[in-house]
């Protein structure tokens, strides 16, 4: 198609059946894609037009970034559905040649065909990589997928290489006899030798290049992802610290929440507080400090995954944070413990503690928030306090095995 | 705990800043005999002075704390070691704590709490911080404590495994309790507190276990 076009064509990658050229055409044209197939199966039948067509628009057209996954059975069964159509247009190719009374078994044409196979086979491998590249960019495809495609991929190179090398060899030999074939073979491989003597510091120099130029490149990516962290937050908090100087608390306060995530950047690049209870804990208490002004020390052994009651776990201890940022005093320290039947947080204090029995009855943060949240989940929650030892709450969740 | 003599520290950190503040932090109750700055600087010092403890920041430049630790062990062999740090890369603080050290605690620590550290440290005791606590629950997790066999005590030789005890004490440690509070939550004495923390430093340091060989391994900063 022409480049030019503002809306260029593209090859999609799946509903397609050899390289996706004909529904990307279609799509482009607005035509069904059957009819574009059966015309590229004209063209290839009447004199290989449609063939040579074919290979240029493989060739040129780029893979479409927005993946269509309208027809995804289509595509699982493609490999299949590709051999059966490879295979019949070899068959048909050869009755055509015979009815035209070319000598099809004999001679240069089966040679010529398996070299074409291999050929096909290789260039399809390369345009699958390039496929996968793009895919594992955008982070879809999973990593095994990958892997198994890459273990395939490199079958399929030895395979098509294989069958070119074959259908060279035999066309020499048909054309000249075996002793011949061997001058040529040796004349060829003299002369591959010969370039690759003088091309070799060339190319292994830019193969270098690139790599360096790629290294560079990620070096330079990770540079400025680290010089924009650094810029969001830690420059704003130095600003905003610089602004506050004359208020120790709010000075405090800053310095500790950046401190916080900066440590959780720096250390736990795949802390994610939507999904692991460790990182929701550890922000619970950032947010805790940061709107109470008080130390909150979280120590975690063990993670879990986070479900609905493991969420209603981390509530309840953010809620029992809060008790003992409010009216503990000092460092409140918690720790979270995993193991194979029950998750436990403790969260201390080691303020002046106080009365349960004294707590009125319109308080809901302890009785609501945190002893009926943790009951509703099958868990418990356990308050141990008395005036002057401190605050302690404990809270256990048993682990309902699926 | 110190025979009426005061104790003889020397701070090891890079920053100026951070050795005057802990200077100031430890008080007037031990004497601050050298400070140094890089790693050579402190291997001299603590050669010449012969402290009873050092408080040694676990990232230096010319090497880390590890390196003093190495260079130290035979030219200053009374000497006891505290590592301090702003790190909490597990990989850091095992390293330096399999290389020696008798504790860790972080510098956000209290003057208070230092001062208690520094003195338990030079008497042979181990000091962990809550977060070193953790890690140690983390290292040794599950299915690394014996509790079939054994209930008592475990079995006292194997380094790979905590005692339930071990555990329990940990398990307050990491929870914010003092070595005193520990005591009185498990009926115990502090002496024997100490006793258990410094078997379980004694297996951090010796432990063939791979999640610490892991973690001393991978360092996450360079």
């Amino acid at each position: 198609m022409a480049p030019t076009e503002a809306r260029r064509a593209t090859r999609p990658v799946s509903g397609r059946i050899a390289a996706g050229v004909a529904r990307g055409l279609a799509d482009h044209l607005g035509l069904p894609t059957w009819l574009v197939r059966a015309a590229f199966v004209v063209l290839a039948v009447s004199g290989g037009v449609g063939i040579v067509l074919y290979a240029a628009l493989w060739i040129t057209l780029p893979i479409s970034e927005t993946e269509s996954d309208d027809r995804p059975d289509r595509d699982r069964g493609a490999d299949g559905m590709r051999l059966v159509l490879l295979a019949t247009a070899v068959v048909g190719v050869l009755l055509l040649l015979a009815a035209l009374g070319v000598d099809v078994l004999g001679g240069m044409i089966p040679p010529l065909l398996l070299a074409l196979v291999g050929a096909a086979l290789v260039w399809q491998q390369a345009d699958d990589t390039q496929r996968s590249r793009w895919a594992s960019r955008a982070g879809r495809l999973a990593k095994d997928t990958a892997a198994s495609t890459a273990t395939a991929g490199r079958w399929r190179l030895v395979v098509g290489v294989t069958l070119v090398g074959l259908g060279g060899l035999a066309l020499l030999v048909g054309r000249s006899g075996p002793v011949a074939a061997v001058q040529a073979l040796v004349t060829a491989l003299v002369l591959m030798a010969g370039v690759g003597v003088v091309a070799f510091p060339w190319a292994y120099r830019r193969y270098t290049d690139q790599v360096e130029q790629r290294r560079a490149l990620i070096r330079e990516t990770e540079r400025a992802e680290l010089a924009a962290h650094v810029h969001d937050s830690v420059l704003q908090t130095l600003t905003l610290i610089q602004r506050n100087v004359g208020d120790p608390d709010q000075v405090m306060r800053l310095a500790r929440a950046e401190e916080r995530a900066l440590r959780s950047w720096l250390y736990t690049p795949t802390g994610d507080s939507e999904r692991s209870m460790s990182a929701a804990l550890q922000r619970a208490a950032a947010e805790v400090e940061v709107s109470y002004g008080a130390t909150v020390d979280v120590v975690t052994v063990g993670d879990a995954p986070i479900d609905s009651r493991v969420g209603a776990l981390v509530a309840a201890t953010r809620e029992a944070m809060v008790n003992a940022a409010r009216h503990g005093g000092g460092a409140v320290s918690v720790f979270a413990e995993v193991d194979e039947s029950v998750v436990e947080v403790f969260v201390r204090d080691r303020g002046p503690g106080f009365v349960v029995d004294d707590v009125p009855p319109d308080r809901r943060g302890v009785r609501e928030s945190i002893v009926g949240r943790m009951a509703r989940n099958g868990g418990t929650a356990e308050i141990v306090t008395a005036p002057g030892a401190g605050t302690q709450v404990r809270l256990r969740l048993p682990v309902v095995s699926a | 705990m110190n025979d009426g003599r005061r104790l003889r520290v020397v701070l090891v950190d890079d920053h100026a800043l951070v050795r005057s503040g802990l200077r100031a932090e430890l008080g007037d109750g031990v004497d601050v005999v050298g400070e140094a700055a890089d790693v050579d600087e402190a291997v001299r010092v603590v050669t010449a002075q012969q402290p009873d403890v050092v408080l040694l920041d676990v990232h230096l430049p010319g090497g880390d704390g590890r390196a003093v630790l190495d260079a130290c062990a035979e030219s200053a062999p009374a000497t006891r070691f505290l590592a301090i740090s702003v790190s909490d890369a597990p990989a850091d603080v095992v390293s330096v704590v399999r290389g020696g050290a008798r504790g860790y605690v972080t510098k956000a620590i209290s003057g208070e709490d230092l001062r208690a550290a520094v003195e338990r440290i030079a008497a042979g005791d181990a000091v962990f911080s809550p977060r070193l606590a953790g890690f140690v629950l983390d290292a040794f997790a599950a299915g690394a404590t014996d509790t079939s066999a054994d209930p008592a005590e475990g079995e006292p030789d194997d380094l790979d495994r905590l005692t339930p005890r071990e555990r329990e004490v940990m398990r307050y440690i990491a929870r914010g309790y003092t070595y005193r509070e520990t005591a009185a939550e498990l009926f115990l004495s502090v002496k024997t507190i100490e006793t258990h923390v410094s078997a379980v430093l004694r297996k951090l340091q010796l432990s063939n276990r791979r999640e610490l060989e892991r973690w001393a391994s991978a360092r996450r900063l360079t």
